[in-house]
């Protein structure tokens, strides 16, 4: 079965994110008012083929500790969602 | 009896000419008398490489490993060469990581931490005040604590960052190795350098190579490479004796 996945990665709650802080200092400037705790991450996609939707997840899983988010100082989350023969489905939800 | 020093290249490494030709300077081998058969040479070592074995030191220098592609460090931590660099580390040979470097190092988890964006999102061309915190890694070994040096830096992610159980055992350890007099980056501790727990491993965002050449109006980096060969040729005599003994 084939699947698209979406991995997000973000800094870990307590870490700096100086992109974010610009961010959240620029907004004012251009009328939003009340914006707070922007923080700036990565969403990084890709398909693959897999037996079932625990297997992709259980391999995006690792891609994201081994080498998409580094665990010192980002989280990540994997979404997974299965695509049927006509074309992308949103069959499964999001997991942790 | 030669002393070899292995300068580690990844695709997109960019310092490693200056690396060279700093310790050459140092080891006063610059030039013509560079040649093969000096009594210090120092070589490139590309990242497919699997073995190592007969240096005596390694450098990892700066530059954009694999293009610094999803973080710095991220994909070099994969290439071939590293299997052996962490084996020559854990054997206690000398290595140093500079800038690019230190990332990869930090990424492989040869160091702890990580190197993030600098604090004020801007790339770092410049050269800043440096102490020296201790004297017992092969980088600092001849340079006295306090001394405080002008080092070049070129970095967008040198802000170094741990946790607050890591910072102290940084501290406790000893292993803080250098502290900007002038933080330009946000690194926690104003933290320029660590090592690890043995100390043999150093990564340091400055660039002591950068500063080995009066021509080039700065020679603080000198001291810091010689105690690098010093480090390198005594582990040479070392494990020399030790295979006739």
């Amino acid at each position: 079965m084939r699947f698209d996945v979406r991995v997000e990665v973000r800094l870990r709650p307590g870490i700096a994110d100086p992109q974010g802080a610009t961010i959240e200092r620029a907004l004012p400037a251009l009328g939003f008012a009340g914006v707070d705790g922007v923080r700036v991450g990565k969403s990084i996609r890709f398909a693959i083929e897999a037996p079932d939707e625990a297997s992709a997840r259980n391999q995006a899983t690792e891609m994201s500790l081994r080498l998409l988010a580094n665990p010192v100082i980002e989280d990540s989350d994997v979404e997974i969602t299965a695509v049927s023969a006509a074309g992308t489905a949103p069959v499964a939800g999001a997991v942790r | 009896m030669t002393t070899r020093i292995g300068v580690v290249v990844f695709p997109g490494t960019n310092c490693e000419h200056d690396v060279v030709r700093g310790l050459r300077i140092v080891a006063g081998t610059d030039g013509a008398a560079g040649a093969a058969g000096s009594a210090v040479e120092v070589e490139l070592v590309w990242h497919g490489a699997d073995s190592v074995d007969g240096f005596d030191a390694l450098v990892l220098p700066g530059g954009f490993a694999h293009g610094d592609y999803l973080r710095p460090g991220a994909l070099a931590r994969f290439s071939p060469v590293m299997g052996a660099v962490t084996r020559f580390a854990s054997d206690g040979g000398p290595v140093i990581g500079i800038c690019n470097g230190f990332q990869v190092l930090t990424e492989a988890g040869l160091l702890p931490g990580a190197l993030q964006k600098n604090s004020g999102l801007r790339f770092l061309c410049t050269t800043v005040p440096v102490e020296i915190c201790t004297s017992r890694t092969p980088l600092t070994a001849t340079v006295t604590p306090g001394t405080v040096l002008r080092l070049p830096v070129n970095h967008f992610e040198g802000n170094y960052i741990c946790d607050a159980v890591t910072l102290e055992r940084l501290r406790d350890e000893d292993r803080i190795v250098l502290r900007y007099a002038e933080n330009p980056n946000g690194s926690i501790d104003d933290i320029a350098g660590i090592c690890n727990v043995e100390g043999n491993v150093v990564g340091l965002m400055p660039h002591p190579e950068r500063a080995c050449d009066a021509l080039t109006g700065a020679t603080d980096g000198v001291g810091l490479l010689r105690g690098l060969l010093a480090a390198a040729s005594s582990g040479r005599s070392a494990r020399s004796a030790l295979a006739t003994a």
